[in-house]
């Protein structure tokens, strides 16, 4: 259980001689202590890396780590105290399941007995007791992942790192074991950093998520933060499903006023101060599918006003997707599945003034946000 | 019954189900013949006639006395000196080539097995003494390198101030050791090498977070994941050692004395310097059953430790 902090952390693969862009670029965090932290981000972005450096498996270009308050960028990995699970698990294929949640342990010259009490307690938090005695390769996927997770919690380490743990699993056991890391990681209250590339498993599982493009950290917030308050259309577009509807619209002379082709905005009071001194350039206006209503006629007047032709229907059960060209735009909204919608129908839509979000057409930054703590 | 009435029974009764031919699989036995034809004619049929003549008396200088003599030949053979001198000798060279080709191969392996500048070309070097044949490798020792007059070895001791030594009248079997391990230990650190680089990376890494140092990590991870390679290599090479001939045969002929005669050699020797075919023949029937019992007994220890390693 430890403080972990990234102080401008830079890699560049090319070696001494800095070559092409960084893998890893200006990576700043400090955790909380027993925090659970999630990177997230699309394939390449550096994920894996940035777990690699803490884990002291990669040299640093620039910068420190420092755990627990020690500085352990020149450390050696197994100094660290870091246990480490694999996206391939890495079981050690000759050693039985026993043998694999105990090599650490007996390195550490620990006692018999107490390798032992170790051992039978994480596989029966994992219930992976009854299969201590085989090899690995006589596991399921399932299993190995769970003796992968074993390995790692015996050691008893002061941070967990785990990349892309369930990208083997199939879509039932993924959602149970996300379910188990978690609960593990409440009642161990290790600080753990965990890599995914799913933004529905790093909204579910993360205290803190770090949204990363490119080797950049795009913004570090929690869920219910970067949902609400994306800081550029990367981060709003990757986080939600279905993802944001992003539509270019001309600031009005009131700076409040929005209007593009087939529909018409009002910013709300929170964002407003966004459009300052912007009358009549052109923004991005986002809008969540989730947040997007059915207006009736007597709505004609309303501020948020969309209207189009409904392209195609996918009902889903409880709601229903509906795809929705608005001035040769493609919208998704995803309305009450009570609202009979038919496929080539005139629709208009509506929305609360205050889910809408704005984001400066050329760079993609948010307008508007609340000053960042 | 007459003849119309089975002919009747034969029209009323129900058309026999065609025979089942056995269509399912390819013609197993016809596509393998070739293979166990060319077995039979290549290793039982000399097998079968050394076992027939090493029963019978049969000296080429005297070809008209061929009768079955029983147990004599290898009667003869066990009370000869010069068989159990063989013999090991035998042993002796096939074990230390064994021990100095393993762990000089795997050292070498483990070497090569990292990144460093002109890799390519040392690798090739390395392994280029395996494609010398047996009678040259022999010869250029022996003239090139061990000779005491000409060779590199006496010239080094010179340029040192040493007396030149002469490998070959001095210490032959360990003359011989040294030229088989040097043809060897490329095969050994190819295999190996190969096996390295199958190891997965993240293994290791996973190790090393475990807090294994490099002797933890060799011993716990790399040495396992070799098992298997390293019984090939012992297995192939132990048969290779046994049969070791032509590099005696270049070098040393055996001597001085019986100093380097191994079992091969001592065969040929009975066989084509005695003429005595039988007894030569008892004395094969005798490097078949060592060679057997050789590889029973490195098979149930390689095996050995290789369940031990890998217990939990
Ligand atoms: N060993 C390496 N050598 C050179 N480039 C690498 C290496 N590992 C990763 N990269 C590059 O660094 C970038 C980030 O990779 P990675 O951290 O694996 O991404 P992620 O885990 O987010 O998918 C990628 O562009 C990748 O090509
Ligand atoms: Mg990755």
């Amino acid at each position: 259980m430890a403080i972990v902090e990234l102080k401008n952390v830079v890699k560049n693969y090319g070696g001494r001689k800095a070559q092409g862009p960084n893998a890893v670029d200006d990576f700043n965090l400090t955790t909380r202590d027993g925090e659970f932290v999630v990177l997230v981000g699309p394939s390449g972005c550096g994920k894996t890396t940035t777990m690699r450096m803490i884990a002291g498996l990669e040299d640093l270009s620039a910068g420190s780590i420092r755990i627990g308050g020690r500085d352990v960028s020149d450390v050696a990995p197994r100094d660290r105290d870091i246990a480490m699970v694999f996206q391939s698990y890495a079981l050690y294929p000759h050693m039985t399941v026993f043998g694999n949640m105990a090599f650490a342990l007996r390195l550490k010259k620990l006692p018999q007995a107490e390798i032992e009490k170790r051992v039978r307690e994480a596989a029966r938090m994992l219930d992976i007791e009854h299969l201590l005695e085989r090899k690995p390769r006589a596991l399921s996927g399932g299993q190995r992942q769970r003796v992968a997770l074993g390995r790692a919690i015996v050691r008893q380490p002061q941070v967990f790192l785990m990349d892309e743990p369930l990208s083997n699993l199939d879509a039932k056991l993924r959602v149970e074991t996300r379910a188990q890391i978690i609960k593990l990681h409440r009642s161990l209250g290790v600080t753990t950093f965990y890599v995914t590339h799913d933004q529905v498993e790093a909204m579910t599982m993360g205290q803190r998520i770090v949204v990363m493009l490119d080797g950049n950290v795009q913004q570090i917030a929690t869920p219910h933060e970067l949902y609400a308050q994306p800081v550029n259309t990367f981060v709003a577009g990757f986080i939600g499903t279905p993802s944001m509807n992003f539509l270019p619209a001309t600031v009005g002379d009131d700076a409040r006023s929005l209007q593009g082709e087939g529909y018409r905005f009002r910013a709300g009071d929170a964002r407003a101060a966004g459009l300052a001194g912007k009358a009549g350039a052109t923004v991005l206006v986002g809008v969540r599918p989730e947040h997007l209503k059915w207006c009736g006629s007597g709505d004609a007047q309303a501020a948020n006003h969309l209207a189009g032709k409904v392209d195609v229907v996918e009902p889903l059960g409880s709601t229903t997707m509906v795809q929705v060209d608005v001035g040769g735009q493609r919208i998704t909204a995803q309305l009450d599945s009570a609202i009979a919608v038919e496929m080539g129908q005139p629709i208009a839509l509506t929305c609360a003034a205050d889910v809408l979000h704005l984001f400066d057409a050329q760079t993609g930054q948010a307008l508007g946000l609340p000053a960042q703590a | 019954m007459s003849p119309i009435a089975t002919a009747a029974l034969a029209k009323t009764a129900p058309p026999a189900p065609p025979r089942r031919r056995a269509r399912s699989g390819p013609p197993t036995r016809r596509l393998m013949a070739p293979a166990t034809l060319f077995l039979l004619a290549w290793m039982i049929v000399p097998l079968a006639m050394t076992l027939y003549y090493s029963v019978r008396h049969y000296n080429l200088m005297m070809p008209e006395l061929r009768n079955f003599v029983g147990a004599t030949n290898y009667k003869l053979l066990l009370t000869d000196p010069t068989f159990w001198h063989s013999l090991v000798n035998t042993l002796v060279l096939v074990m230390a080539c064994l021990a100095i080709t393993v762990a000089l191969g795997l050292g070498l392996a483990l070497l090569f097995n990292r990144t460093f500048p002109g890799r390519g070309v040392a690798r090739t070097l390395a392994i280029s003494p395996f494609f010398v044949m047996p009678v040259v490798t022999g010869l250029i020792w022996k003239n090139m390198l061990f000779h005491p007059v000409y060779g590199l070895l006496a010239w080094l001791a010179r340029e040192l101030g040493l007396a030149p030594f002469d490998w070959l009248a001095q210490q032959p079997m360990l003359s011989i050791v040294i030229m088989i391990a040097w043809e060897w230990t490329p095969f050994a650190l190819l295999i190996l090498l190969t096996g390295l680089q199958s190891l997965p990376e993240d293994q290791i890494e996973a190790a090393r977070l475990d807090g294994a140092g490099r002797w933890q990590e060799f011993r716990h991870i790399v040495v396992p994941h070799l098992g298997q390679v390293l019984y090939v290599v012992v297995m192939l090479e132990s048969i290779f050692f046994l049969t070791s001939f032509a590099e005696i045969y270049a070098t040393t002929s055996g001597g001085p004395g019986t100093a380097t005669t191994n079992l091969p050699y001592y065969i040929y020797q009975n066989a084509f310097f005695q003429y005595d075919i039988g007894l030569s023949s008892a004395a094969a029937v005798g490097a078949v059953v060592l060679a057997n019992v050789f590889s029973f007994f490195l098979i149930r220890f390689v095996a050995g430790n290789l369940n031990a390693g890998s217990a939990r």
